[in-house]
C-alpha cells in the first residue's frame, strides 16, 4: 500500500510513565473500510488517541501527506477527519440537535442522510443527549462524522460496543453507506462485522502490530485469528451475524 | 417590614456585586479547571478604572463603560499572557493568578495610596426612593438591574450562540470538543474576556456601592464569589445566580439581626451544610 491515505509508523505512547504503545504500523487505504483488531488491552484506543494528537506520541503519523506530528488535535481533525470515540463523546447535557450542530465543519452539512439513516435523531432533535439510550447516543457519534462530507478519513473505535443487536445491524448498515464516500478506519471486536465490512486489517498485540493484511484473509485462517484475536470459537463459522464481544470495561477514557 | 424591605433590596445589590463576580469565576473554572484568584484583582482594575475616569468629569456611565472595557482588556492580556503559555502546567497556572491577585493590589496601592478614595457619586444615584415604607438607596437598584441583564445576556450567549454552544460543550468535555476540530483555546480567551467584563463591571458598581474603592475591595468580594460558585456548582451560571441570592440575603439578615460579623460567619456555615447535602452544588449543570 504505497499509496495510503493514513500512514502510521512507530508511533509510541507513553502515559504516565508507562509504555503502551511500543511501536505501531499501520496503513489505512485511501478506500473502504480498514479494521483495527486487538485482544482487550492491546492499544487500538491509544493508537487512535495517538493519530488525533489526543495523547502524546512520538513516531510518525502521516495524513494525506502530511506529517502530522506536533500538530494539535483541532488542526489535525480540520483537514478532514471525523473520530466516534470508544465512549461515544457525547455532550450529556446538550440536545441531540446541538451535538449535531457543534460537529458541523461543513458550510452545508449532510442533515438528510443522517436523518435517513437515524430518524430516530430527528425526532429527538430536542431532548438531552444524556437522556438517550447507548444505542441512540451512537447514533449521534456517527452522524455526527457523516455531516460533513468533507471528512476524508472516519475513524471508529468500537461503535458496536455494549449494543443491542438490532441497533448493531442499524450502525453496521450506516457505516456500510458511509464507506461507499469515505475510507474507514475501524476498531471493532464484533468478527461478524469485520467480515462483512473490512476490506483490510491490522492486529494489534502488546502495544505492537502483530500483524496486516487482507480482513478475509486473516478471518479465514482459524489458526490465526484465534493467536492474534483470541478468539475463543472458530471465526470462520461463528452463527450469530451481530454476536458483540463481552463488553469491555474500564479504560474508557 | 421596612427594615425587613430594606435588608432584602440591600442583600439582593450585595448578592448582584457577588454574581458579576461569580459568573466569571464559574465559567472560567467550568471550562477550564482554572481556579482564578486573579478575579478580584480584575475587579480592583475596573473599579480603579471607574473611578478614575468619574474623577475626570467623565460621567458615571461612561466611567462604567470605560472601567468595563479596561477590566476585559486586563483579563484577555491575563489569559494570552500567562494563562495560555501554562496550559499544560495547571499548577503554575494556578500560582500565575495567585501572583497577579497579589500584584495588582499592591500596584493600586503604591499608585494611588493603601487608603479608601472616595467615589463620586453621581447625584441621581445618590438618592433614595420609598418601596414599601420602606426608604432604600437608588443605588440598589442599579447593582440589580446590571446584574440581571448580565444575567440575560449570558444566558442568550450560551444558549442561542455559537460560541456558546461551544463554551457548553467544553465545560463538559474539552478534550472531545478539540476532536471535533474546534480551537477551544478561542473559547478560553472569551471566557476571560466575559469574566473580565463582568468582574470590573462589579468593580465599578462596587465603587457606587461603597462611595469608596481601595485596594482590598477584589479580594474581599472574591472570596464570597468562590463561595457563590461553589454553592451554585462549578460552571453553572444559573446556579451562581440563585446562590447570589441565598448568600447576599443571609449575609445582610445575620448581620442585622445578631452581631455584625456573624453574617460572614453564617454564610460559611450555609456553604459547609450544602456541600454535605449536595456536593455537586445546587445545580451542578451549566447555563
Ligand atoms: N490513561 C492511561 N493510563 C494508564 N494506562 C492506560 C491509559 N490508557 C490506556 N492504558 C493502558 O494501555 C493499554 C492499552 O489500552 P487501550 O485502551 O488502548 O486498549 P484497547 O485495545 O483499546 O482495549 P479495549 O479493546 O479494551 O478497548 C491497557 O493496558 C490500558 O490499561
Ligand atoms: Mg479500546
Amino acid at each position: 500500500m504505497t499509496s495510503s491515505l493514513l500512514s502510521v509508523r512507530g508511533l509510541k505512547v507513553v502515559v504516565g510513565g508507562r509504555h503502551i504503545l511500543h511501536g505501531v504500523d499501520l496503513d489505512v487505504a485511501p478506500v473502504g473500510v480498514t479494521a483495527l483488531l486487538g485482544r482487550n488491552g492491546a492499544g487500538k484506543t491509544t493508537t487512535v488517541r495517538g493519530i488525533l494528537g489526543l495523547v502524546p506520541r512520538t513516531g510518525s503519523v502521516i495524513y494525506d501527506g502530511l506529517e502530522t506530528n506536533g500538530l494539535t488535535t483541532h488542526r489535525i481533525v480540520q483537514r478532514g477527519i471525523g473520530y466516534v470515540p470508544e465512549d461515544r463523546g457525547i455532550f450529556a447535557s446538550l440536545t441531540v440537535a446541538e451535538n449535531l450542530r457543534l460537529a458541523e465543519r461543513d458550510p452545508d452539512p449532510a442533515y438528510d442522510l443522517v436523518h435517513e439513516l437515524f430518524p430516530e435523531l430527528r425526532q429527538r432533535a430536542r431532548q438531552a443527549a444524556g437522556t438517550l439510550s447507548g444505542g441512540q447516543q451512537q447514533m449521534v457519534a456517527i452522524g455526527r462524522t457523516l455531516l460533513n462530507r468533507s471528512n476524508r478519513l472516519v475513524i471508529a473505535d468500537e461503535p458496536t460496543k455494549g449494543l443491542a443487536p438490532r441497533v448493531v445491524t442499524e450502525v453496521a448498515v450506516a457505516l456500510e453507506r458511509a464507506a461507499q464516500a469515505v475510507p474507514i478506519l475501524l476498531v471493532e471486536q464484533n468478527l461478524a462485522l469485520v467480515r462483512r465490512l473490512a476490506d483490510h486489517c491490522a492486529v494489534l498485540a502488546d502495544g505492537r502490530t502483530a500483524h496486516a493484511g487482507p480482513a478475509a484473509e486473516l478471518l479465514a485462517d482459524a489458526d490465526k485469528s484465534r493467536t492474534l484475536l483470541g478468539v475463543g470459537r472458530r471465526a470462520d463459522t461463528a452463527p450469530a451475524p451481530v454476536a458483540p464481544a463481552a463488553p469491555a470495561t474500564g479504560g474508557d477514557h | 417590614m421596612s427594615t425587613v424591605v430594606l435588608l432584602s433590596v440591600t442583600g439582593l445589590g450585595l448578592g448582584a456585586l457577588y454574581f458579576l463576580v461569580a459568573s466569571g469565576l464559574s465559567l472560567i473554572f467550568g471550562l477550564m479547571d482554572v481556579l482564578n484568584f486573579a478575579h478580584g484583582a480584575l475587579l480592583s482594575i475596573g473599579a480603579y478604572a471607574t473611578w478614575w475616569a468619574a474623577s475626570h468629569s467623565f460621567g458615571y456611565p461612561l466611567a462604567l463603560l470605560f472601567g468595563t472595557a479596561v477590566g476585559t482588556l486586563a483579563s484577555v492580556a491575563l489569559e494570552l499572557g500567562l494563562i495560555r503559555p501554562l496550559y499544560r502546567r495547571p499548577r503554575e497556572q494556578v500560582l500565575a493568578t495567585v501572583g497577579v491577585g497579589l500584584a495588582v493590589p499592591a500596584l493600586l496601592s503604591a499608585i494611588w495610596g493603601a487608603d479608601a478614595r472616595t467615589f463620586p457619586v453621581p447625584a441621581s444615584l445618590g438618592g433614595t426612593f420609598t418601596l414599601l415604607g420602606a426608604t432604600v438607596p437608588v443605588d440598589r437598584l442599579v447593582l440589580i438591574g446590571a446584574a440581571l441583564v448580565v444575567l440575560l445576556a449570558l444566558k442568550a450567549f450560551l444558549g442561542r450562540t455559537r460560541h456558546g454552544l461551544v463554551v457548553r460543550a467544553g465545560v463538559e468535555d474539552r478534550a472531545m470538543v478539540t476532536a471535533l476540530g474546534i480551537d477551544v483555546r478561542r473559547a478560553f480567551t472569551l471566557v476571560f474576556a466575559i469574566g473580565g467584563a463582568a468582574a470590573a463591571l462589579a468593580g465599578g458598581l462596587a465603587g457606587l456601592y461603597f462611595g469608596s474603592v481601595d485596594p482590598t475591595q477584589g479580594s474581599s468580594l472574591l472570596i464570597f464569589g468562590f463561595v457563590v460558585v461553589v454553592m451554585g456548582g462549578l460552571g453553572s451560571v444559573s446556579g451562581a445566580a440563585v446562590a447570589c441570592v441565598v448568600v447576599g440575603l443571609v449575609q445582610q439578615f445575620a448581620n442585622y439581626y445578631s452581631t455584625a460579623g456573624l453574617g460572614d460567619l453564617s454564610v460559611v456555615v450555609l456553604l459547609a451544610a450544602l456541600l454535605l447535602v449536595r456536593p455537586s452544588g445546587l445545580t451542578g449543570r451549566l447555563a
